[in-house]
Formats: structure tokens, C-alpha cells, sequence
């Protein structure tokens, strides 16, 4: 018999296994350190001393990691579905224009928290409307939405450079970037929340947007398995062809699965447009979207996962950024090493060592 | 428009093909046998750093060319490992092989060279140069067809003609070959070929294996033929842009080269325009340029330009019945 089809234990699928495979990849991680002629040691010990050794390092970490709750609960939203988005980088970058011209219309006549439900709206719409056409061309034509996804990375990509570059950008300056938003058009920072467990947030910008993401995550739990809609999403995940037979309608599910997955991503963008840099720069998502893919998949596409793994990632971008600082010959450039090996071995090879846990299982058993 | 020098563009527009072509045949070969392959644009870049690496070291384009194949013919088997003997999923293999070279290539680069991820300059014996061929200095001034030939057809590295053997090479390999006919069959209908005999896994690795050949040719084009050397992320996106002609295409060989050349002529055009003005209509956004394959290619999935089929059985793991 196979080993494909023998039942493990929950703990070992969601518990054993990750592990493994995160052990594996940060195992490979040092090997590269060290080829590089650093101690992989010292280097862990920097990494974490970095990214949750003071307030300000919290800080980033948690700032980082509300990015990469956004967009990996985009990402999962729609592999319940079966969909695979890896449009989130480009939904997020679309979306930051919807959220910056919230701030931009609002800043000069309201408060900030008056500003914040339209400049959430607005990047949830924007987000969901470049999701619009790739969920379109899937439902309809049949295209598949990996391929679509990828050239509205590009095309949004190009769109949002033209924006900043002609229309957007502050007459008179050279940088191709929004005026700074007002008071009234920032996400203001979450100080009162480290100050509570005695640290200083100092120059980290953890802001409000972080509370959006806690919401997003009970919203999104909410929507996938305590509604009609959701369930209706997760059958068309399981088995397509059943849930068209069960009358749950495949064109309009795909459709409104993949506008909430952009509506998700988009709203990524109040994290660094409203609430770190008070504007609209290019590049400002910076890879995140795809961390989303990481993120989703390292949290089994729940909630409670994906602000784990969310978190994960945070520390690994914090404490990469203390790390090149401290290690010269380390760059920043080891973050995405270090994320391609968990996307490698936590996401493609996730069940490399099955086989192996099942004969070992087996052998326990039988015993 | 002012002195629209058409032959430069076309110059210029083989020069800018000869990564998609490459990258493109690549993905041919996988996708045909059902494999997806996302990780095109981190082949071409692994391989473009291997190849400068080995070029800088040794002095020799050819032994950086080996080592650019070897290493991205490496990096497909990783991708086989996962997506074909692992039964993972193919796109998030590909997604990781994208990231590890991004990362991989700069963290090294960095750490061997101090040349902020840059690989040192290479001389000029150090790289594949333009071959002149006979009479194209004399025939330059002699009216159009004798810039054409001095400029389009001549004056190209040895990599160029390689690109354009390649594509008649693989239409061959493909479509008047055993393998070919089987690797074809592998990605429509694996059960078939399966109980036909023959191992539906091995037939899908020798597919990665050319495809990483091909990425290996891609990638050493960039860093050691158009450039004298690696330059973080110097893949820009390349392989996506082969991606879409792949798709473009409609996942055949002759007219995957077309694609790669309208594509490669787009590019050439932006350059040319960039800041150009159009009578009538002012400087046109060097952005249009840039999405337009992509908008071309969302265009023909939608099927106003024909139906683009992919293989049938592409991104599905093969599982045996047992």
C-alpha cells in the first residue's frame, strides 16, 4: 500500500511536519552562513536579539508582520477556493493608490479615524478591482489565474509607476511619490501597546493598521467556516466539479472569492502607506505579497496560522535587517534566501518526509 | 517622428529576444510534459551568475556557459524533486526557485566579490563577442539591405545564432522524435503513456533537464554576451515576460520565436521612444511599453485572439493507481 493514503495524526500533519521542514530549511540557512564565513550561531543570536530584543525591534517586527498577515490571509482565502492568487503583490500595490487617495482627499478637514474607514474601503476596493479581471478570465474563460495573476503584477506594476511618475508626483520634486499626508490621513502609531508590556517603540511604525489585520483574521475565520458563502468556497476548493453538481454556483463563487482575496491584499497597503511613510512611494509593497504565498501555506491557510507564521516572517525581516547591520557580509539579501528555503521545503517538498513518518508510525504502531 | 531608424530598432530588438527565446524553449519543453514552471526567471538568473562567476575565474565564455547550464540544469532537478517525485505543488517550487536566486545569487555575490552583488567586470576574451561576418564593414554603407545585413544580421555573439538554431532544434526534438512525441503525450494524458510503459517520471525530468539547458544558455547570455558581467537581479523579469510568450505562443516552438521577437521588439521600440515625442499625442509612457506583453497576453487568454489550450495535464503531479 501507498504511503500517500495512510492517515496520520493531526498533531504530526499540522504540528510534526511544519516543524520539520522549517528545521530543515533554517538548517540549509546556516550552511550558507557558514559557506560564507560567518557563524551560523552568532548569527541566530544577532537575528533574535534584533528582531525581539528591545521595544523599537518588536516594533518592526510586528509592523513587518501586519504586512505579511494581509497578504497571506489574501493568499488563503483563495486556495480555499483552490484558487492560487499570486497577484497579492500587485492587488496590494493597486490598492495602495485606492488608500492614498483617502488620505489625499481627507487629511486637510477630518481626523485620522474619520479618514481610516474610507482610506479601508478604498484599498479593499481598488485591491479587489485588480483582482476583478484575472477572477473574470478564470470563471469564464477557463484562464488560469496563476498566469493571469502574474502579467496584473506586471501590468499594475507599470500602471502605478506611470501614476507616480506623471500624475501623482508633487510638482517641482524629482521623487515619484505623493505629497506626505496630514495627521488627518495617518494611521497613528500603536506606542500605548508596547508601553503596556514595558518596552519603547521608539522609531518602529507598528501601527493601528496591525488591529485591522487582528480583525481581518476573526473576519476571514468568520467568513470561511461560519458561513454559507464559506462553505460554499471550501467545497468548490475540495472538488469542483462536486460543488457545481451540489448547485453552488462556480462562476460567481470564483469571482466574489478572488474580490475578497484582492480586497485582503489591497488593504495591505494602509500598513506602509497611511501608517509608516505617510505616502505613496514606488515599490513601497517590496516583495510582500509573495511572503503572503510563504505565510498561507506555512499557516494551513487559518487564521490563527497565518498570524504565527506572519510573525515568523516579521522576526526574519527585522532581525535580517539588525543582522546586516551588525554582519557586514551578510546582506539583507539572506532574508530572501532564508524565504525561498521555507517556501521550498514548508511549501513544495511539504511532504518530503511523510513516507518516512508513515513507516515509522506504522512501526509504533504494530509494536 | 524624427529619424525613425528602423534598422537600429531591429538591431537592437534581436538583441533584447535572445534571453526570451532561450527562456521560452525552456519552458516549452516542461510545461509540454506537464510540468509548470514558474521558476524560469530564477534559472536564467542562477545561471547568469554561475556563468560570470566561472567566466571571471577561468577567462573562458565557455566555461562560464557550462557552468551557467550546469548550475541552472541543478536548480531544475530541485524543481523536478519537489514537483515531480514529491508530488508538491509546481508553482510554489517555482516561487521558491525565484526567491532562492534572487537572494542566493546577491548574499554570494556580496560575500565573494565585496562589488555590491555585482560579479567584477569581465575582459573582453572573457566573453562571447560579436562575430563580424565577411563583408558586413564594407556592405554598412551600401544602401538598406546593406545596413540590414550589417546590423541585423551580422554583428551578433555566437549565443544569438544558438538562439535561432535552438528554435528549429526543439520543434525537431519535440515534434519528429520518439522523445518528443512521448514528452507531448506525458503532458496531456500521464495515465496513457503510463500504461504504455513507459516511466512518466523519468520522461518528466528529462524534460526539466532540457529546460534547464536551455535557462543555463539564457542566463550566460545575459551576464557573459550582453553584459561583461552579473548585476543584482539582472534577470528583471525576463523569465515572465518568456512566460507570456510561452503562452502567447500557444505552446509551440516556431511561433514561441515569433512572440519572443515582438515581445524583444516592444522592448526596442521603448527604448528608442523614451523621450520622444509623437506628433499629436506628446511623449507616449515608456509604462505602456513595459505592459503591453502582459496585456497582450491577458488579451489572448481571453480568447479574442484565437484559444490559447495549455497542455492538459500541466501542474497536476502524476500519482500512479495502485
Amino acid at each position: 500500500m501507498s504511503t500517500a493514503s495512510v492517515p496520520l495524526p493531526n498533531w504530526i500533519t499540522y504540528g510534526l511536519m511544519p516543524f520539520l521542514n522549517l528545521v530543515v530549511a533554517f538548517l540549509i540557512s546556516g550552511v550558507v552562513v557558514w559557506i560564507i564565513g560567518e557563524s551560523p550561531l552568532d548569527a541566530v543570536t544577532l537575528l533574535l536579539q534584533g528582531a525581539l530584543g528591545n521595544g523599537e525591534g518588536i516594533g518592526f517586527t510586528l509592523y513587518y508582520a501586519t504586512n505579511f498577515i494581509f497578504t497571506g490571509l489574501s493568499v488563503a482565502v483563495a486556495y480555499h477556493a483552490g484558487l492560487f492568487n499570486i497577484g497579492s503583490e500587485g492587488q496590494a500595490y493597486v490598492g495602495g493608490l485606492g488608500a492614498a487617495l483617502a488620505a489625499l482627499a481627507l487629511d486637510h478637514y477630518v481626523p485620522w479615524y474619520v479618514t481610516m474607514p474610507f482610506a479601508v474601503a478604498g484599498a479593499a476596493i481598488f485591491g479587489a478591482a485588480w483582482a476583478l479581471i484575472p477572477a473574470w478570465l478564470q470563471a469564464k474563460r477557463g484562464s488560469h489565474i496563476v498566469i493571469t495573476t502574474i502579467m496584473f503584477n506586471f501590468i499594475g506594476a507599470a500602471l502605478m509607476v506611470y501614476l507616480l511618475v506623471h500624475v501623482l508626483i508633487v510638482p517641482g520634486k524629482m521623487a515619484p511619490e505623493t505629497r506626505v499626508f496630514l495627521p488627518g490621513g495617518q494611521l497613528p502609531k500603536l506606542d500605548w501597546l508596547i508601553a503596556l508590556f514595558g518596552g519603547k517603540l521608539g522609531a518602529a511604525p507598528f501601527n493601528v493598521s496591525f488591529l485591522i489585520a487582528l480583525v481581518m483574521c476573526v473576519a476571514v475565520w468568520l467568513l470561511i467556516w461560519r458561513t454559507k458563502l464559506g462553505y460554499e468556497i471550501r467545497t468548490l476548493g475540495a472538488s469542483p466539479t462536486a460543488a457545481v453538481y451540489a448547485g453552488i454556483p462556480y462562476v460567481k463563487t470564483v469571482i466574489i472569492t478572488m474580490l475578497i482575496s484582492g480586497g485582503l491584499a489591497g488593504m495591505m497597503a494602509l500598513n506602509p502607506v497611511l501608517g509608516a511613510s505617510a505616502r505613496l512611494q514606488v515599490e513601497f509593497v517590496g516583495g510582500a505579497g509573495f511572503v503572503g504565498i510563504a505565510v498561507s501555506l506555512m499557516g494551513r491557510s487559518h487564521p490563527v496560522g497565518i498570524v504565527l507564521a506572519a510573525i515568523l516572517f516579521g522576526v526574519l525581516y527585522q532581525g535580517g535587517d539588525a543582522l546586516s547591520f551588525d554582519m557586514p557580509k551578510i546582506t539583507r539579501d539572506m532574508i530572501v534566501v532564508i524565504q525561498g528555503l521555507v517556501v521550498l521545503f514548508a511549501g513544495a517538498l511539504e511532504y518530503m518526509f511523510r513516507p518516512a513518518i508513515v513507516r515509522i508510525w506504522q512501526r509504533l504502531g504494530k509494536a | 517622428m524624427e529619424n525613425l531608424d528602423l534598422i537600429s530598432i531591429l538591431g537592437s530588438t534581436i538583441r533584447l529576444s535572445i534571453p526570451l527565446i532561450f527562456t521560452a524553449l525552456a519552458g516549452l519543453f516542461t510545461e509540454r510534459a506537464g510540468v509548470f514552471d514558474i521558476g524560469l526567471e530564477g534559472k536564467m538568473l542562477f545561471s547568469a551568475f554561475a556563468a560570470a562567476v566561472a567566466a571571471f575565474m577561468t577567462g573562458s565564455p565557455w566555461i562560464g556557459l557550462l557552468a551557467g547550464i550546469t548550475v541552472s540544469v541543478l536548480i531544475s532537478l530541485i524543481h523536478g524533486f519537489a514537483a515531480i517525485t514529491n508530488r508538491g505543488n509546481q508553482i510554489v517550487s517555482g516561487v521558491a526557485i525565484n526567491f532562492l536566486a534572487s537572494g542566493l545569487t546577491a548574499v554570494l555575490g556580496q560575500a565573494w566579490f565585496s562589488q555590491g552583488g555585482r560579479t567584477p567586470p569581465l575582459a573582453a576574451t572573457a566573453r562571447f563577442t560579436e562575430i563580424v561576418f565577411p563583408y558586413a564593414n564594407e556592405l554598412r554603407d551600401s544602401g538598406i539591405l546593406g545596413r540590414f545585413y550589417a546590423n541585423v544580421i551580422s554583428g551578433h555573439n555566437i549565443l544569438t545564432y544558438l538562439a535561432f538554431l535552438a528554435v528549429p532544434a526543439s520543434w525537431w526534438v519535440l515534434y519528429r522524435t520518439r522523445f518528443g512525441l512521448r514528452l507531448r503525450a506525458v503532458g496531456e494524458n500521464p495515465g496513457a503513456v503510463d500504461t504504455a510503459g513507459i516511466s512518466v517520471t523519468f520522461l518528466r525530468y528529462r524534460a526539466t533537464i532540457c529546460a534547464g539547458i536551455l535557462c543555463g544558455c539564457a542566463g550566460t547570455y545575459l551576464s557573459v554576451a550582453q553584459s561583461a558581467g552579473f548585476v543584482k537581479d539582472m534577470s528583471a523579469g525576463k523569465g515572465f515576460i518568456a512566460l507570456a510568450a510561452l503562452i502567447f505562443a500557444k505552446w509551440r516552438p516556431v511561433p514561441v520565436m515569433l512572440a519572443c521577437l515582438l515581445f524583444g521588439f516592444l522592448d526596442a521600440f521603448a527604448n528608442f521612444m523614451q523621450g520622444k515625442s509623437v506628433p499629436g499625442i506628446g511623449e507616449v509612457p515608456v509604462q505602456i511599453f513595459q505592459a503591453l506583453p502582459y496585456v497582450l497576453t491577458c488579451v489572448l487568454l481571453a480568447g479574442f485572439i484565437g484559444v490559447a489550450r495549455p497542455p492538459k495535464a500541466g501542474g497536476v503531479p502524476y500519482v500512479k493507481e495502485r
